[in-house]
């Protein structure tokens, strides 16, 4: 546990995972997300780590997949367009079952956009991002404390089920200050144990290999049924999510990151005005909070879904509710940020059955 | 209490840093804090900005799109953000280095000779933390005291002799105010 201290979104996150015991970062710079390389050129150095300045983006996320086949927790870190440029890498992690764990710090898009905040990257990140049948397990931190303490629970997960894990936050979590404290006492990076499947260098009998194909007929089908089952098992056991008060409400409000936090004073002012206001917010993106939609589905009447790109998060709340309730769409592109009052006021508007934000 | 702030001037004049004991400040009062820089292609010799929060309530974005008050440290900042301020809103000026007035009747003015006081206190790099005595002295938001003590913690490399020329340059905003 620590003090209460001041920090910017970037290197909560960068503290954040070195606390967690990240000893090895390689990355490319990027805005909005430059302090996080930053921050780990001096600061990895101070506990033995490595900080790498790759020469692109491709090279950084293959530089960490041979340092994951080591089994020690290993970071990089971009925003939109340089994510892309990782992915094939991201891909070939998935399927060599890397635990590798990575943030995008989402910039307006497409092609190379803008700088501004944005939450355009949802498909990219939640269907996996590169080529394949696979997923990644995706955080979406609200404020700099989560920023600065998710990173933890990414690799902890990323090692419990050996599968790529990210942070995804926009461009104003990365580049606001807020008050943070670290809600867990820092990891020992020697002394966490080193997976059995990690290539330490090893007896010829007990050869190890990590790879991420397997051209043998059949086997590769095989290979996506094991990843499948460990996707299924993640699915059941590590989803999160916040709701708050959803019982007997009228309305929910729901979101993640930026929106999450703009629906959140929406409701409370909402309800201090005497309006049955609720809110759901996702913290994992993947697995998706389906149950709890679906659960509410039905009871509730409308829903309405705040997000800073065009329709994109929409689609796995449209999913999971199935047709039984109304939902509606607030969505702000490529640095359009909502504020409170704005997202009241559609609230207000939707409550007396005007339609003008109707999605399905 | 709510209050968005908005702090612009040349890059160099420290408003960047001047928000982030503005922030700090509020954080040790026990108020929802965030800062948030303008991180967008700047230019040498265009202005600098930051938004601050301070509210009792959580803050739901950082973004500050029509502020309570503005601390406007140089002429092009009064010209980009007069017409966002609320209605009825504080603007703090440094008329040392801003000649024109605002054109609004709607909004309060608080004239204040920040470059030049700290230029005469020792050090004309102080200039912000003149307004932000002013600020403190004139709103709610965070205690002139709290701003003080922030300086050290805020400003960990800063030596005992700037400490002191910063203490006093709020002091003397507070007094102008």
């Amino acid at each position: 546990m620590s003090e209460r201290i001041l920090m910017k979104g970037n290197e909560a996150l960068a503290e954040g995972a070195v606390r967690a015991g990240c000893r090895f970062f390689a990355g490319y710079p990027i805005t909005p997300q430059n302090e996080i390389p930053e921050y780990m050129s001096w600061r990895l150095p101070e506990t033995g780590g490595t900080f790498l300045q790759a020469e692109s983006e491709v090279s950084a996320i293959n530089m960490l997949f041979g340092a994951a086949a080591v089994g020690r927790r290993v970071m990089t870190s971009s925003s939109s367009p340089g994510i892309s440029l990782k992915q094939e890498g991201i891909s070939y992690c998935a399927s060599a079952e890397l635990p590798i764990f990575y943030a995008n710090i989402v910039r307006g898009g497409p092609g190379l956009g803008n700088i501004a905040p944005s939450q355009g990257d949802y498909f990219q990140s939640t269907r996996g991002g590169g080529h394949g049948d696979y997923r990644v397990f995706v955080m979406a931190p609200k404020s700099v404390d989560e920023m600065a303490n998710f990173p933890r629970i990414c690799y902890d997960i990323a090692f419990k089920y050996r599968i790529p894990a990210m942070v995804l936050a926009d461009g104003i979590l990365g580049q606001m200050m807020e008050p943070v404290t670290f809600d867990f006492d820092p990891v020992e990076a020697d002394s966490l144990s080193i997976p059995d499947w990690a290539l330490r260098g090893s007896k010829p009998e007990e050869r190890r290999v990590v790879k991420s194909f397997d051209l043998r007929p059949g086997k590769m089908e095989e290979w996506n049924y094991r990843l499948e089952k460990k996707y299924d098992e993640i699915k059941a056991e590590e989803v999160r999510y916040e709701a708050i008060n959803t019982d007997g409400a009228d309305l929910i409000l729901t979101g993640y990151g930026t929106s999450a936090r703009i629906c959140e004073t929406a409701m409370a002012q909402g309800r201090k005005e005497g309006l049955k206001i609720g809110y759901i917010r996702p913290i994992t993106l993947w697995p998706f909070p389906t149950r709890i939609f679906r659960d509410l589905a039905g009871k509730i009447g409308k829903f309405l879904v705040v997000e800073m790109s065009l329709g994109q998060y929409v689609e796995d709340v449209q999913l999971s509710i199935n047709g039984r309730s109304e939902i509606y769409l607030h969505k702000r592109p490529a640095g359009g940020i909502p504020t409170g009052e704005e997202v009241l006021e559609v609230a207000k508007k939707v409550l007396s059955g005007d339609k003008s934000k109707f999605y399905v | 209490m709510y209050q968005g702030i908005i702090m612009s001037g040349f890059g160099g004049q420290g408003v960047v840093s001047g928000g982030i004991l503005l922030a700090y400040a509020g954080m040790m009062d026990g108020r929802n804090v965030t800062f948030f820089p303008a991180y967008g292609a700047e230019m040498r010799g265009g202005t600098a900005n930051c938004s601050v929060v301070v509210s009792t309530d959580p803050v739901a974005s950082p973004v500050v799109g029509s502020p309570d008050t503005l601390l406007i440290m140089n002429e092009p900042s009064l010209a980009r953000f007069e017409n966002s301020l609320k209605s009825g809103g504080l603007l703090i000026l440094n008329t040392t280095l801003v000649s024109s007035r605002p054109a609004r009747k709607d909004i309060k003015v608080i004239e204040i000779a920040g470059s030049e006081i700290a230029e005469r206190i020792g050090n004309v790099k102080a200039a912000n933390m003149v307004m932000l005595g002013a600020y403190a002295k004139l709103t709610e938001a965070v205690r002139l005291g709290t701003l003080k003590e922030s300086i050290k913690k805020v400003y960990a490399r800063a030596n005992d002799k700037m400490v002191e020329l910063n203490k006093k340059a709020i002091d003397e905003g507070g007094l102008a105010a």
